[in-house]
């Protein structure tokens, strides 16, 4: 097997051993803090084996943001680096490294669990459904990406991080030019993760179809049940590209084949074309989830149904569609042509069209509302015009020839903060404003947050905005360090203070949870926002049931229809019936722990260790082939215990009845 | 299902023969004709489509039963994906080649 013991632990370096050394102490921390409480009989039985999609959603939001703290402390070290000309602070390799994690973290460990949490959380709610069509599977997708995040975490400490780049590009990350095993970890933790996202995919589309309630037509669906519809199947378009170049990438790596490798007939720049088959597409799977949580809160916070709702849906289909077409983009100056090119410039651009429907439906949307400034709409109506921002530069670099003259410079890597961070960070902070009463019965503070909000939104602009000069001056993207005569300085340092604002907009999030979790008040009624669709009509935090009595919909906006026709809001004895609901499964969290050591072996290249672990990846899907567990049914005394508890609060649902 | 079974197959026999008929045709282009290679490939390439697409219809009951619409989708669905992946990339990363 050839284990390089002298590999596994990386030394010599003081920021590392000091991440060593927390790790550490966290982790014992961890252990010791649940032993001490007793509380592992209730984290095995309520979270690690649970198929809640409630739980899961939880799960998955508390994971993305420790992997933002992660990404966001990388990101901090860059511009620490950058903020002064011949700054010592990080070697070329460290650099390498670190915005190399920096990009896969934010994109695959940050900005989509925390998007697929929401849509766990909210989806079979607003459809009016029980759960997920495929609860133990959705159990299993959360596990798969958890197992795949912690692997790639693990690369920093133990055997070295992947240093050639979030897009990690043949030649560079082969095995020719990079030999160590810091790129298998990319390899291999992408690959299990993508699986997990795959399942997640075909999950929400089946529920999606399958599962609405009475009434629910696929027109009638809120906004956000669309993007995720939409997102969905383009995460089934477009995943299995991921997993079939992540595949030829291990064997190039792994086993010597010369798929993209220079020599023996490999074609490098095809690895570039089959990651952005993915990757474009993929910029649109968290780009649409987040258009739909902006719709939802503008809506909410406007008072008023969402404007064209119908040119809405066409749009997304339109962005879905044209996502999988402008892959080229990404690498004009490979040269294939003037036709090819133009081609891709044309779709390109395309995209700005239905983009530009949306926006207009959204400022259509609050014009003449009764506009309330909570946080989560604070960060919708910040989204808008740093969104412009964005977009505007990306159909500037949608231009073939104009790109010659922007790729590779920090003007791309503005462009690209400008989408993804009023897209999906606005995004994902507007919908744990808005869901988080949801999610635990309390609210987050209006006060923190608005400290949150401005913080944030000031340090962003900061931190980025220089960054469009400097790549126009051509400053390129990706260099740890610059020279004093380049003139790059005092950009680069207002970029630095940028980044340290942004930093402490993170820290009043944090500091906001904790504050909220300890003294937010708990009374508080189950519809705090007075909103439109149906995931308010039931209890906050949600029984796990969901629904006593599934709700028919009658129009668009059901809830809200609901509160102004006094329908369907009380519940009557006779009505109650059993729930059929799934059991909790302990597979999916063994098939990760199973899938994690499976996968470090293979890292390390130990072949035979990681064929033996992989059996019981085979042992694990054996025993589910032969699981005829049947879930169990919620007795009318529980039901009826639960929904007395929280309907009869002061200022529950109660009180849109008989308002009229 | 009943009504159906007791009508004579004519759609079957109909495919059947056709499909002979689509199998000679290509044999005989690839084996008794002096064509250029290219022509040949795209010839029975064009006929193994049409072949594919009649067993799809006669055979396979794309169009019949609850889930037809969901199955032309899918196969709708199933050849865009593989058009725009296999032939974009193949036409994308063909750059260079020809001189």
């Amino acid at each position: 097997m050839g284990i390089k013991w002298n590999e596994i632990l990386i030394t010599g370096d003081p920021l590392i051993l000091g991440s060593q050394i927390a790790i550490l102490l966290t982790m014992i921390g961890i252990v010791g803090g649940i032993t001490y409480l007793k509380k592992w009989k209730w984290l095995w039985t309520e979270w690690l084996t649970t198929v809640d999609h409630k739980k899961i959603g939880i799960m998955y939001i508390i994971s993305a943001v420790l992997m933002f703290f992660r990404g966001g402390m990388d990101g901090i070290l860059m511009r620490v680096q950058t903020s002064r000309p011949e700054m010592e602070f990080l070697n070329a390799q460290h650099y390498n490294e670190i915005f190399t994690t920096h990009g896969v973290i934010m994109i695959l460990f940050m900005a989509m669990p925390f998007l697929i949490g929401f849509m766990n959380l909210v989806i079979p709610l607003q459809i009016g459904a029980r759960d997920v069509a495929f609860p133990q599977l959705n159990a299993l997708s959360f596990w798969l990406f958890f197992c795949g995040a912690m692997l790639f975490n693990l690369s920093f400490v133990v055997g070295g991080s992947p240093d050639a780049g979030w897009t990690s590009y043949f030649p560079l990350a082969g095995k020719e030019f990079s030999p160590g095993i810091g790129n298998n970890y990319y390899a291999v933790a992408l690959q299990i993760s993508g699986i997990g996202t795959l399942m997640t995919g075909i999950n929400f589309i089946v529920t999606i179809l399958k599962m609405r309630t009475k009434g629910m037509t696929l027109m009638r669906m809120p906004m956000f049940s669309w993007t995720t519809f939409i997102t969905s199947i383009i995460i089934v378009a477009s995943f299995p590209i991921l997993t079939v170049a992540l595949a030829l990438m291990t064997f190039d790596r792994l086993y010597g084949t010369h798929f993209f490798t220079l020599s023996g007939g490999g074609l490098d720049m095809l690895w570039a074309n089959l990651f952005w088959l993915w990757g474009h597409p993929e910029v649109y799977i968290v780009a649409l989830p987040a258009f739909g949580i902006f719709s939802e809160v503008i809506a909410t916070f406007s008072r008023k149904t969402l404007y064209g709702y119908k040119s809405m849906v066409f749009s997304i289909v339109g962005i879905a569609i044209l996502s999988m077409v402008v892959w080229v983009h990404h690498f004009y100056t490979m040269g294939a042509g003037p036709g090819v090119n133009s081609i891709f410039s044309i779709t390109t651009m395309m995209i700005a069209v239905p983009t530009g429907v949306k926006m207009f439906n959204w400022l259509f949307t609050m014009r003449k509302g009764r506009i309330k400034m909570t946080t989560a709409m604070l960060w919708a109506l910040a989204f808008v015009p740093c969104f412009v921002i964005g977009g505007v530069t990306g159909v500037m670099l949608g231009m073939g020839a104009a790109d010659y003259q922007y790729h590779n410079t920090l003007f791309l890597v503005a462009h690209f903060h400008y989408v993804l961070i009023p897209a999906v960070v606005f995004a994902v902070f507007a919908g744990t404003y808005y869901w988080w009463p949801k999610m635990f019965g309390h609210m987050l503070n209006e006060k923190i947050g608005k400290w949150h909000f401005w913080l944030f939104v000031i340090g962003f602009n900061m931190t980025f905005m220089p960054m469009f000069f400097l790549g126009l001056d051509g400053a390129v993207r990706r260099s740890y360090t610059y020279s004093v005569e380049s003139g790059y300085a005092p950009l680069f340092f207002v970029s630095f203070i940028g980044s340290i604002i942004l930093a402490l907009g993170f820290a009043a999030f944090c500091y906001n949870i904790y504050w909220s979790v300890r003294y937010a008040d708990r009374n508080i009624p189950s519809d705090p926002w007075d909103a439109r669709t149906l995931e308010w009509a039931t209890a906050s935090p949600v029984q796990h049931y969901n629904f006593a009595k599934l709700p028919e919909v009658k129009s668009m906006d059901a809830f809200w229809y609901m509160k102004k026709n006094n329908e369907g809001l009380t519940l009557k004895k006779e009505e109650l019936e059993e729930i059929h609901m799934p059991s909790n499964s302990g597979l999916p969290f063994i098939m990760c722990v199973v899938f994690g050591i499976s996968g470090f072996f293979l890292v390390f290249e130990w072949h035979i260790a990681a064929a033996v672990a992989a059996v019981g990846i085979f042992a694990g899907l054996i025993i589910r082939s032969f699981d005829y567990n049947d879930g169990f049914h919620v007795h009318k005394e529980e039901i009826e215990q639960t929904e007395s508890a929280w309907r009869n609060g002061e200022g529950e649902v109660n009180r849109y009845v008989g308002k009229r | 299902m009943d009504k159906k079974m007791k009508r004579y197959p004519i759609g079957h026999v109909v495919g059947f023969l056709s499909s002979l008929l689509l199998t000679f045709v290509a044999a005989g282009i690839a084996l008794r004709t002096s064509l250029s290679f290219h022509t040949i490939m795209l010839l029975i390439g064009g006929l193994a489509l049409v072949q594919a697409a009649l067993q799809l219809f006669m055979f396979m009951h794309v169009n019949e039963g609850e889930d037809r619409k969901t199955q032309v989708i899918n196969i709708a669905y199933g050849l865009i994906v593989a058009v725009i992946i296999v032939a974009g990339s193949i036409w994308v990363m063909s750059f260079g080649h020809h001189h």
